[in-house]
């Protein structure tokens, strides 16, 4: 029996070279509850220059509403994620 | 009168003697200043002169929250009186300043400390990143392991990458 699945709305944002290879920001459905590494699966899954860009084995790092987080972390309605390769300001 | 920002994102350039004496003025408790500036070079190992600029992308809101989270902690860490960070953004040549940070104390462990723990910690955590421009064209700048080491010897264990 298929249970049904509810979805909502993110933004993804992208910096730097995923930036260069995704563009600057899209909107995303997502399935409730999914976390961050599920996302990141889920975009992978398109392939193409996201399966290129995302791909396991790629250093990166994602911020949930502008805050470091782990892969783990579960996106909530509404929010703001962002993918980007390692910082390297200073 | 709302107190001068901890944080400053910026394109522009920015003076070390005017920023320290806006962060000291009037604290008669400060008895030790500490800062770093960080600056451009020209070259990439082993190429010298090869760069011949560089361009900072930043995480709007995110980069100046990050910083100030870093600098409350540095304020739990160590005994500071103020602390102070300025990063420049956009396109930078050799030879310019890049990031500034000033913390003062009333003696000069906590400012040597608490310094060096802000660069360490800005070096990994803060959302930057460098594009350099080299004969062959532009690339981004990898994240240093070493950078990652550094940030350990403070007990901090989220890694870069």
């Amino acid at each position: 029996m298929r249970m049904s699945t509810s979805e909502h709305t993110i933004t993804v944002r992208y910096f730097a070279s995923l930036r260069e290879a995704l563009g600057v920001q899209e909107a995303v459905a997502v399935v409730e509850g999914s976390s961050l590494g599920q996302l990141r699966d889920a975009l992978i899954a398109r392939g193409g220059a996201h399966a290129q860009a995302l791909a396991r084995g790629r250093a990166m790092r994602c911020a949930l509403n502008q805050v470091m987080a782990d892969e783990a972390t579960v996106v909530p309605a509404g929010a703001e994620v962002a993918f980007f390769p390692p910082v390297t300001g200073g | 009168m709302s107190p001068a920002p901890r944080v400053r994102i910026q394109p522009a350039d920015f003076d070390l003697s005017a920023e320290v004496a806006a962060l000291r003025a009037g604290d008669g408790g400060v008895g030790a200043v500490c800062s770093f500036v960080g600056t451009v070079r020209d070259r990439t190992a082993g190429q010298p002169g090869a760069v011949s600029a560089m361009e900072l992308e930043h995480y709007p809101g995110m980069t100046e929250r990050a910083i100030e989270a870093m600098i409350d902690d540095a304020h739990r860490r160590f005994d500071l009186r103020a602390a102070r960070v300025v990063h420049r953004v956009g396109l930078l040549q050799p030879l310019d300043q890049i990031v500034l940070v000033v913390v003062t104390s009333a003696h000069r462990g906590e400012s040597f400390k608490g310094c060096e723990f802000l660069m360490d910690y800005l070096k990994t955590q803060a959302p930057f990143w460098k594009k350099e421009t080299m004969p062959e064209g532009a690339r981004w700048v990898d994240a240093r392991v070493a950078d990652d080491a550094a940030l350990a010897r403070w007990g901090l264990t989220a890694p870069n990458a």
